[in-house]
């Protein structure tokens, strides 16, 4: 019982998650909410008896995908759309 | 012309890979009378002694498909690394997010040793626990990039990473030719199984395994390492 009320709330946390990361404009706070996406599926595949697939999770989901995201970014854009540009350090309102 | 023999090559490849999936049966159960999971979980304990059958599955019954599934990671990192890696003077220059401050490098100082443990212990001891090549590589990986944050002229030699990915590459391709050339299938164990549950068990899938964390972890230092000294983009 108190295993299928934590299920459901990891549940809700995932998919509070992923459409936090889709609506979210701000790509760096959107590729943290992909990173907590897989640290509950790597929590889930655990519960769910496949730890070799939570390991996998883990290391890739949560620590390599979201730094190689976050390079990206860093190297790129941080705002999505055109609202916001970037002029040397600074991030002004077109 | 050229077309023409284009054409017909084209047209035999064709024909025999037709005849060969024609050969297969489409939606008929070809294990009648025999489950195959069974069949695996009674075959990893009482011929090969490996406790954690995804791993005799993955290494030793489906070894030809992590093997390409190897060279497939290789192609890609190689791949990044001709886009991004360039050989210049300022190539370390390059700042990494912020200088980071004494208590990061302290406990990245600190816990840099316990990751690479703990990544080595995953990979060889993944006949006996869950785990292996691939997530050991990734956590020794990850040891790595905390010490890249943490100070930002840390560097990681190119040539010892590609020194230590070949071999390891060598060593799965070998372990598998062993087999073929004691008269066995590619990539079957020739090696004595050992006692299940105990360190040395298993014939060759712990060496495949070593090789593949070994393989997996270089690779993705390295891509990590190109991928931050890569000088932020300029826009015209």
């Amino acid at each position: 019982m108190i295993l299928l009320i934590a299920i459901i709330i990891m549940a809700i946390i995932l998919l509070a998650a992923a459409i936090y990361a889709i609506i979210q404009k701000d790509l760096l706070y959107a590729v943290i909410a992909t990173s907590v996406i897989s640290l509950i599926l790597s929590i889930m595949y655990y519960v769910l008896q496949a730890p070799d697939v939570a390991l996998t999770e883990a290391a890739i989901g949560v620590a390599l995908t979201t730094i190689v995201f976050i390079i990206t970014i860093r190297n790129t854009e941080r705002y999505e759309g055109k609202k916001y540009i970037k002029v040397g350090k600074k991030i002004i309102k077109k | 012309m050229k077309k023409v023999i284009i054409l017909t090559l084209l047209a035999i490849v064709g024909y025999y890979l037709i005849d060969v999936f024609a050969q297969i049966p489409f939606g008929v159960n070809r294990y009648e009378g025999q489950n195959v999971r069974d069949f695996y979980l009674e075959k990893s304990k009482d011929d090969l002694h490996v406790s954690n059958a995804v791993t005799s599955i993955v290494v030793n019954f489906r070894g030809f498909d992590t093997l390409g599934e190897v060279t497939v990671l290789f192609l890609a990192v190689t791949a990044l690394g001709s886009i991004l890696y360039r050989r210049r003077e300022d190539a370390h220059k390059g700042v990494v997010f912020f200088s980071a401050s004494k208590i990061v490098r302290s406990g990245a100082h600190l816990l840099f040793a316990p990751i690479l443990l703990l990544g080595a212990y995953v990979f060889i001891h993944g006949h006996l626990s869950p785990g292996g090549g691939f997530q050991g590589g990734t956590i020794i990986a990850t040891g790595f990039l905390l010490m890249l944050l943490a100070y930002h002229d840390y560097r990681v030699s190119h040539e010892i990473l590609s020194v230590v990915e070949s071999l390891a590459g060598l060593t799965f391709v070998f372990a598998g030719l062993g087999g073929l050339l004691l008269g066995k299938a590619f990539l079957e164990n020739f090696l004595p199984i050992g006692t299940i549950n105990f360190l040395f068990s298993g014939g060759i899938i712990p060496i495949i395994y070593i090789a593949v964390g070994f393989k997996v972890g270089a690779e993705l230092t390295g891509l990590l390492y190109t991928m931050l000294n890569e000088k932020e983009y300029k826009k015209s």
